[in-house]
């Protein structure tokens, strides 16, 4: 499997097969509290994509070149000080430490930044940027990307991360907007009391990953075209 | 003069369990909720393993509260969580290797559960280390209540058993196995919540 298929099969099964919200469960607080209307609860998608992606493209620095098992900085730092020409070191229990460290200083940056040069754009994003710093979805993944970074044999390059983090924030876009039409309309309708609110947005939620769970077994498709398409 | 405005020690023990029940009153946690809920043994072992951090987290919080500076309480209170996961993290993967595989990322993902920084930012970086330890408790308990009823639920319909012993048999139940599935935890939680909801406004009306 050449590159490109690889790239757009990730990127394909971050956004739809495997969808961060409806298959993993990750940024449901947004996902249930942002998805009244839909302008907000696109302005949120985007903004989650844009953090995702700064995020992976740090996470994937930090842990290819520091964190990971065999990772080439500590190593050399490690065979400098002790001596020993093949020693390796494995950072790997700081991860989680670092990831949020940089999660958490990334969306600082990105908010001063966006203030800074981009007002109209920090008017519209503003109210959701410090609220991503809790977002799992980040989190996850970034610790998706550590997950493939693990066996030395068999490395993430960057993008392959970045095609996941873009994938998923793509996803969760999708997922979000097509809440927030629906809710639209439910707004409109008789709901049993007990239900409204949370519980028929969750129930509505449920119905979108049966739907979801209709793209399974599209990535095999896709490979098959591709490859056709490439030969 | 504290005390009289915060609530003591036993009314947070016994807030978290039902009445301020994290998950079906504060919506606190939806992420380990519906994700671990597909069997008892999974939830349980996450509701533990958000037990340990919770209180630990709220022990150390409460301890440092007068050290704590404004602007930057919300990073130290996610660094602290996170290195009680990273703890959590290697006992599961030492000690319960098979259940650490099957949880997966979302052992790590304790991290940004906003129960737990909800948790300290209301009560523990405010008042003193042993109401923290009784909220934590608390907390824990109702999170683990919560864990328990979805998981059961789904655990019992999607495929007849509860911990893995059979209660259904496959001739009188067929399995539904989209309960096991994501859409399966969408439903039941939404379902369940309606059903706490529904109970609430009843005991109102007698009341």
């Amino acid at each position: 499997m050449d590159i490109f298929t690889n790239l757009i099969l990730i990127f394909v099964s971050a956004a739809l097969i495997n969808n961060f919200v409806l298959h993993y469960f990750v940024g449901i607080c947004p996902f249930l509290g942002v998805s009244r209307k839909v302008d907000t609860a696109f302005g949120m998608g985007l903004a989650v994509t844009f953090v995702i992606s700064i995020a992976a493209f740090l996470s994937w620095t930090f842990t290819y070149f520091i964190l990971r098992p065999e990772a080439p900085l500590p190593s050399w730092v490690w065979q400098t000080v002790s001596g020993e020409p093949t020693a390796t070191v494995d950072l790997s229990v700081l991860s989680y430490i670092m990831y949020i460290f940089v999660i958490a200083s990334s969306v600082q940056f990105v908010e001063m930044y966006v203030r800074k040069f981009f007002p109209p754009l920090y008017k519209s994003f503003g109210v959701f940027l410090p609220l991503i710093t809790t977002n799992c979805a980040i989190l996850f993944a970034c610790l998706e990307i550590m997950k493939n970074l693990q066996d030395p044999t068999n490395l993430w390059g960057l993008g392959q991360a970045m095609a996941l983090a873009v994938g998923g924030g793509v996803g969760f876009t999708i997922a979000i907007s097509i809440m927030a039409g629906i809710r639209e309309d439910l707004d409109l309708c008789d709901v049993p009391k007990p239900l409204r609110g949370a519980g028929i947005a969750l129930i509505v939620a449920g119905i979108m990953a049966m739907a979801f769970m209709g793209f399974t077994g599209v990535d095999k498709g896709l490979e098959g075209a591709l490859s056709a398409l490439l030969k | 003069m504290m005390s009289n405005q915060e609530p003591t020690a036993l009314e947070r023990f016994i807030n978290g369990i039902l009445p301020e029940n994290p998950v079906y009153r504060q919506l606190l946690g939806m992420c380990p909720t519906l994700a671990v809920t597909n069997g008892l043994k999974p939830a349980m072992t996450m509701a533990g393993a958000t037990a340990f951090v919770l209180i630990c987290a709220n022990i150390m919080t409460s301890l440092m509260r007068n050290l704590l500076k404004p602007h930057l309480r919300i990073l130290v209170f996610t660094l602290t969580i996170a290195t009680f996961v990273t703890i959590a993290d290697k006992f599961l993967a030492a000690y319960l290797y098979p259940m650490s595989k099957v949880l997966g990322p979302y052992v790590p993902l304790i991290i940004v559960n906003c129960l737990i920084i909800s948790r300290c930012e209301i009560c523990s970086s405010k008042q003193g280390v042993g109401t923290a330890i009784a909220d934590g408790f608390g907390m824990s308990i109702g999170f683990a209540l919560a864990l328990a009823s979805i998981a059961g639920v789904r655990e019992l319909l999607g495929s007849g058993t509860l911990f893995g012993f059979e209660i259904l048999s496959p001739e009188i139940w067929p399995a539904w196995g989209i309960m096991v599935l994501p859409p399966g935890a969408f439903l039941t939680l939404g379902l369940l919540l309606g059903l706490a909801e529904w109970i609430g406004s009843m005991k109102k009306k007698t009341a």
